[in-house]
């Protein structure tokens, strides 16, 4: 047994660093994050041969160790760190053989660094079709390292990267080139006044924003022997170390790397050439845009309501298998609905997921970036919010993230601001539910109203996005540079492992993140809603027998009996025929009057169940918000639900779920409860055109999220951004459902 | 002097000298150096920003950047 080797992944973005990763560690993988940024950590285990195991860092995507991002910083500061628990044993520099010559660059700043390295050229498997031609032998003398060849999509080459893992002891650590070459008389300084310290480490301390070091970077600027250069002396010595790493590669390449160009084919141009034209990649674009529409609203509906129907199963299985008592009723009324609530949903997220995966994996999604950057310009957005606004209808959260990439600093906080008004797919549990209930079916132009109200729903959440960022770039005054890099990858064929990870993990963490919220949620509403002080709530079942007994069954309950009734009616075989008919219809008459009293009972349970509900805890506090939100068309039950939601929206179904299944006895699905409640005059339901759109409409802008508020705080590095946004968007879903339903009533 | 804003698109260029100050790191490390070879690949449909490859690595940049980028041009004939 020996103790594991520490492996860090590093490489530019598009060099498939992550498929080796897959491939090294197969599901063995953890992602996390670094402590107190957002930044996602991919860690997993690899076994290499003769029983020892590697600990692999899949380090994020960067060109340098020059950095301009948090992603980046956090290579140089794990590069940096000898005492950090992931300081690598040996660096796996990952590399594209078609991009060679810039791959390097970070590969001889590794070297730099003295850190023991193995070189990976990735995507052999497209030498032949490049016309491309290695070396390997005296690529690895001139570059003092270890190189394999690897292709992922194959297979080929990744027995032999973990054999030179297990062999890293054999590398020699030592630098590709002298960089004191960068400022001789600079560095030598530096020597002078650190003797112990590697100079080359000290530059990059001396040049990166790295936050872990400040102590470090303190003792610098204290050495009184040592004056420190200013920003612009110290940027033209950074253009200078590139230059000079430049030649170093131009020199190795030289004779070890030969590509026939006879030999190349042109795909990428000739796919350029369409989906990035004036009409046609526009047209492209909206069309994939469609199909990823048609998928989740279509595709995922057979799915969704498959499991759906598992769910009220067991449900329905637990209350009967379960002895009878508090906890069978917390299990399958509050716990196992709220679960199933956002359970439905997983297959419109994993739909989500997977077109996103695929965009991005296949190369398109930079070309889109090409294709929009000039129309979002006006807006203060930048080409790459597209990426941010596309991903941001699967959840605000990554796609906060995603804007890392935009290097201006106003184009980046406003897309920022604006991208949570894209409509996550946490919204759409509350849509479709919503939508079911009170918009009409029937068909405008072969398309049915429900999609057409969907698609209206989707496109307002970007006009508002679109024309939020518009004020904000008019409003914010923040002088920042407008730069705008975006690199073009080779078109590529997605791998199925790759996008299949993707999907899976993302989606795991959507509906375990979301569960445990919901799942809180639902036992302290279901605890509230089953207790009470109040001596109504202790008396509830003499109270309503009483008033039953004097004023008779609420008008809900009799619409009830009615309804289940005629149901009955319908569903009973009149095949009956000749003499025996008179007889037959007589049973029927008598069965029905049996039933009549079955559903009379239960309504009146129900009764006394619901009186219960609204002398609880949770109907005290239930009625206390009614007047605020009474306006917008909703009862105190929907105004518990709105709240409860600000944690997380899809929190809404469930939460609504608990509150009528603590209200009644029946077991049903949760819309065939929406549907069946009353407003305040008995007469109308409850959930009709008016409250409905209404509700739609602060879902739709409203700031409901606790975990983006958290993300944009982390990543605006100040609590004024998401106050901000959540004190903006949220009054202006309360003024725009008001009018709606002041309007629609 | 001309600049890489103003390639026709498949006409190359070759980067020369240019003030150190005012390009971003990023663009040099991704192969903007002088001496090198750029082609301009396409321009998007509003003229703007353009897709350029500087000597094997495809990249678009905006034109305002593109400005600061002295190139002397190399190759006159329409692209095939």
């Amino acid at each position: 047994m020996s103790k594991s080797i520490n492996v860090a992944l590093i490489g530019n973005p598009n060099t498939g660093k992550t498929s080796i990763f897959n491939q090294l560690t197969g599901l063995k993988q953890k992602v996390g994050n670094y402590p107190g940024i957002t930044v996602e950590k991919k860690q997993g285990i690899c076994k290499l041969p003769r029983g020892v195991k590697a600990h692999i860092l899949d380090l994020p995507g960067t060109y340098s160790l020059n950095t301009t991002s948090l992603d980046e910083s956090v290579v140089v500061e794990v590069l940096l760190n000898k005492n950090d628990k992931d300081y690598p044993d040996v660096a796996v520099v990952i590399t594209d053989v078609e991009n060679l010559k810039r791959n390097l660059l970070l590969f001889t700043q590794i070297k730099d660094l003295r850190i023991p390295t193995i070189l990976v050229i990735n995507m052999a498997d497209r030498m032949s079709r490049k016309g491309i031609s290695v070396d390997i032998e005296a690529m690895e003398k001139k570059l003092d390292t270890k190189i394999a060849l690897v292709s992922t999509r194959t297979g080929k080459g990744v027995t032999y990267v973990k054999e030179l893992i297990a062999n890293y002891r054999s590398l020699l650590a030592q630098p590709n080139l002298d960089t004191s070459r960068i400022a001789p008389e600079y560095f030598a300084r530096l020597k002078q006044a650190f003797p112990k310290e590697d100079i080359y480490k000290l530059w990059l301390v001396i040049t990166q924003d790295v936050n872990f070091m400040p102590i470090e970077k303190k003792r610098i600027q204290d050495a009184t022997s040592f004056s420190t250069k200013s920003k612009e002396d110290l940027k033209k010595l950074q253009h200078r170390e590139t230059v000079l790493r430049y030649q170093f590669i131009n020199a190795t390449l030289k004779d070890t790397y030969k590509v026939d160009l006879q030999a190349a084919t042109g795909l990428r141009a000739n796919l350029d050439k369409i989906l990035t034209h004036k009409i046609f990649g526009y047209v492209i674009f909206f069309l994939i845009l469609l199909l990823i529409f048609q998928a989740i609203f279509e595709w995922s509906t057979y799915p969704s309501d498959f499991i759906d129907e598992q769910f009220s199963l067991v449900s329905d299985w637990l209350k009967n298998t379960l002895p009878s008592g508090i906890l069978t009723d917390l299990l399958a009324e509050g716990v196992i609905a709220g679960i199933g609530g956002i359970a439905v949903f997983i297959p419109q997220i994993a739909f989500l997921f997977l077109f996103i995966s695929l965009l991005e994996e296949s190369g398109y999604m930079s070309r889109v970036v090409f294709l929009m950057d000039r129309l979002m310009r006006p807006f203060g957005l930048s080409g790459k919010s597209v990426v941010p606004l596309i991903s941001g209808t699967a959840c605000a959260i990554p796609a906060v993230m995603a804007t890392r990439t935009i290097e201006s600093w106003k184009e980046r906080l406003i897309t920022i601001l604006v991208t949570p008004f894209t409509t996550c797919s946490a919204r759409l549990p509350v849509y479709l539910i919503l939508i079911a209930l009170v918009i009409p079916e029937g068909s405008f132009l072969g398309l049915s109203y429900q999609a057409l109200t969907l698609m209206l729903l989707y496109l307002l959440g970007f006009g508002m996005a679109i024309f939020s960022a518009m004020v904000l770039n008019r409003v914010l005054k923040i002088k920042s540079r407008t730069l705008f890099i975006a690199e073009m990858p080779t078109y590529r064929l997605p791998l199925v492992k790759n996008v299949g990870y993707t999907v899976l993990e993302k989606t795991k963490s959507f509906v375990v993140g979301a569960g445990k919220i919901i799942l809180a949620i639902a036992i302290i509403l279901w605890f509230l809603g089953s207790n009470g002080y109040s001596e109504d709530f202790k008396n509830a079942e003499t109270i309503v027998s009483e008033r039953i007994e004097k004023q008779g069954l609420s008008p809900y309950s009799k619409n009830y009996i009615k309804n289940n009734i005629d149901l009955y009616v319908k569903s009973t075989p009149l095949s009956i025929t000749g003499g025996e008919k008179a007889v037959s219809i007589r049973a029927i008459q008598d069965s029905v009057r049996v039933m009549t009293k079955i559903l009379t009972e239960s309504a009146m349970q129900q009764e006394v169940a619901s009186y219960r509900l609204e002398h609880s805890y949770m109907g005290c506090a239930g009625k206390a918000i009614e007047p605020l939100v009474k306006p917008l068309g909703y009862d105190w039950k929907i105004g518990i639900a709105v709240l409860t939601s600000f944690a997380a929206r899809e929190v809404f179904v469930g939460t609504l779920a608990t509150i009528y299944s603590v209200g009644s006895d029946q077991e049903d699905t949760i819309k065939n409860r929406m549907a069946a409640e009353l407003d305040e005059s008995g007469k109308k339901p409850l959930f009709n055109l008016a409250s409905g759109i209404s509700l739609m409409l602060f879902y739709a802008f409203a700031m409901q999220c606790m975990s983006t508020l958290a993300v944009v705080k982390k990543e605006t590095n100040s609590w004024k951004w998401p106050l901000l946004q959540l004190l903006f968007m949220s009054t202006f879903a309360y003024l725009v459902a008001l009018m709606a339903f002041q309007l629609l009533k | 002097m001309a600049t890489v804003a103003d390639l026709q698109p498949g006409q190359k260029g070759i980067i020369t000298e240019f003030d150190d100050a005012v390009l971003p790191i990023k663009l040099l490390e991704l192969g903007c150096l002088p001496g090198n070879e750029v082609e301009l690949v396409q321009v998007a449909p509003l003229k703007d920003p353009i897709y350029i490859n500087l000597s094997g690595t495809h990249i678009a940049i905006r034109r305002v950047l593109a400005n600061h980028i002295p190139v002397s041009i190399v190759d006159n004939k329409p692209s095939l």
